[in-house]
């Protein structure tokens, strides 16, 4: 164990550490609203959140064009406001198809959630797969695969024409604490403070409380659950399509399977908080970005994984419920 | 009429819980529906407010067929429900619990809204000392205010209660239906289920008593009240 690396390293690993969790946490916020108002995984989340990378890439290519070139994050904010907007867009109609095709349909007849599940285990494949395939698609509806500098086989990684070069905005313990981080972590905060006002204070929030604490007596209410239960989807698809784009800017390149280990982790980072509540997928999200970096530092890269696991495990045995544990019809104002 | 219920048969899978269950429920009436336990009081009750289907029969409202309405519809016709076992939303404030009692109104700024929040603090006086605490605190009695008082909220011109005494003390289901008369008085029409006979029967202007799924007797609240055979059955001599 290293511990004089982790030491020397300590406010980079954290800053960095709590950019990467801040996108667990947004996308995080997708499986525990979902959770919160179905009682139901939706393990096709990661995909909602990988069509968001994708639409970012996108919006890079069609704006900016092929040819590769470095711009600092300040050069670039135009692009990134309209590749959010395009994030966000494509991930809720994603995250709403989803729910019409995969859930809907099951839950109208009543099947049981395990059968919700596996619908979701093949929506997610599904997705996943036709995003692999894209270059052939767009063959089928007779486009030429204009991209072929970023795909050269449809399974490759897809890198932004657009790289952004990090530059220095502060300086804490001789580390100069970079712009990309601090704005990964600010519009993350950001869209989640937006979010848990929206909850709290609107009618549709009262609503989606209302359905996750009591479907039966939300009815009588006069609340209309499949509305809700839509607009919950929608919801999360919008945090994953702003975490696809702070993705793409700290991280820069994205793959069809991108969004099967990110959505793990977020998953995790939702279960490590207590799923079902808001603000702990908030802590979930940071607590697992940091320990892994920590990890990383003191046993080597290839134990990150490793490390978050554990931690997870270590957490639930003495946590069942989580860190926070209540749930989102039971988080209170 | 304001509320008919016709020919009304509703399945549990195989099971008949209700059978061609008839009644009709005048403007400004009282209506009980008593019976034992499983007699399918409260699947009449859901299946009125829609969280039942039904297999035959029909539902109208103010002469309208409000059979296949989801039950989010029905409340905004001014038909609501406080739930057997009171179903308020634990996590919730009292206050947020009246708030989504008035879910379909989106009239929370208005004078309309204060207004009826007011009346339903007068009518429980408790609820507004609690406003601000958190339902799932609440003892079973103020729960069953807080049902009540949502129900409310939504200014119903046909107001369901599924045994509002359950599990209360003697002197507050006196109490409880002392405040149910009250609110009959100000013009809002009831419809209540109860396993508490005597007071029901006290209350109501027609109730009609249920038996494995049908009506077996109906009449007014005094003459079954006085009944020998109702006695023995449902009040236990002690009326
Ligand atoms: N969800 C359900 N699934 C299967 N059977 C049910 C269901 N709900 C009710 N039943 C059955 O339907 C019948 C009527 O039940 P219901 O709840 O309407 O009775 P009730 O008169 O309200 O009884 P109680 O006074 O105990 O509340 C019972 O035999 C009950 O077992
Ligand atoms: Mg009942």
């Amino acid at each position: 164990m290293d511990f004089s690396f982790l030491a020397n390293n300590i406010v980079e690993l954290t800053v960095t550490g709590l950019a990467l969790g801040a996108i667990y946490a947004l996308v995080a916020l997708g499986y525990t609203m979902v959770y919160g108002v179905l009682q139901l995984i939706n393990f096709a989340h990661s995909e909602v959140f990988m069509y968001g990378t994708f639409a970012v890439a996108w919006v890079f290519v069609f704006v900016h064009g092929r040819t590769p070139s470095t711009q600092t994050l300040g050069e670039t904010i135009g692009l990134l406001l309209l590749s959010l907007v395009a994030a966000m867009v494509v991930s809720a109609l994603i995250a709403m198809l989803l729910e019409r095709v995969a859930y809907r349909p099951l839950l109208k007849r009543k099947a049981p959630r395990l059968m919700a599940l596996i619908s979701a285990i093949g929506a997610s494949f599904a997705l996943a797969e036709l995003m692999g395939l894209r270059d052939r698609v767009a063959g089928w509806v007779g486009l030429r695969d204009d991209l072929d500098a970023y795909v050269a086989k449809a399974r490759d990684t897809y890198s932004n024409p657009v790289t952004i070069q990090p530059q220095t905005l502060f300086e804490v313990g001789g580390y100069g604490v970079k712009d990309v981080d601090v704005m990964v972590i600010l519009a993350s905060l950001f869209m989640m403070l937006a979010l848990d006002q929206f909850v709290r204070r609107t009618r549709f929030g009262r609503g989606m409380r209302a359905v996750a604490q009591d479907p039966e007596s939300a009815a009588l209410m006069g609340v209309n659950s499949t509305r809700i239960i839509r607009g919950t989807f929608i919801l999360g698809g919008l945090m994953a399509g702003a975490a696809a784009t702070l993705y793409m800017v700290k991280i820069g390149s994205t793959r069809q399977d991108a969004g099967f280990i990110l959505g793990v982790k977020a998953f995790t980072a939702a279960v490590l908080g207590g799923i079902g509540n808001l603000r702990g997928a908030l802590v979930g999200g940071l607590l697992l970005g940091v320990s892994e970096n920590y990890g990383a530092a003191l046993f080597g890269t290839e134990w990150k994984d490793v490390v978050a696991f554990v931690l997870l495990i270590l957490i639930l045995l003495v946590r069942p419920s989580g860190l926070l544990g209540e749930s989102l019809g039971k988080a209170r104002a | 009429m304001l509320l008919e219920v016709e020919g009304l048969c509703v399945n549990y899978g195989h099971i008949e819980a209700i059978r061609d269950i008839s009644f009709g429920v005048e403007e400004g009436q009282v209506v009980s529906l008593i019976g034992a336990n499983g007699a399918g009081k409260t699947t009449t009750l859901k299946t009125i407010s829609g969280l039942r289907t039904v297999r035959a029969g029909r539902v109208v409202f103010e002469g309208k067929d409000i059979t296949t309405l989801p039950p989010y519809e029905r409340v905004a016709l001014r038909l609501s429900q406080s739930p057997e076992g009171r179903g308020v939303f634990v996590g919730m404030t009292v206050r947020e619990n009246l708030d989504m009692g008035a879910y379909v109104r989106n009239d929370r700024k208005s004078a309309a809204y204060r207004e009826d929040l007011e009346r339903v603090f007068s009518l429980f006086p408790r609820l507004q000392e609690r406003e601000r605490q958190v339902a799932g605190t609440l003892s079973g009695g103020e729960q069953q205010m807080v049902a009540m008082g949502r129900a409310l909220m939504a200014r119903p011109r046909l107001l369901l209660l599924d045994e509002p005494s359950m599990g209360l003390a003697p002197k507050l289901i006196q109490q409880i239906f002392a405040i149910i008369r009250e609110i009959n008085e100000q013009g809002t029409t009831v419809l209540v289920v109860e396993q508490n006979a005597a007071q029901a029967l006290k209350l109501a202007d027609t109730a009609h008593i249920l038996e494995t799924g049908e009506i077996v007797r109906s009449g007014s609240g005094a003459e079954l009240a006085g009944d020998d055979s109702v006695k023995a059955a449902y009040l236990g001599g002690d009326v």
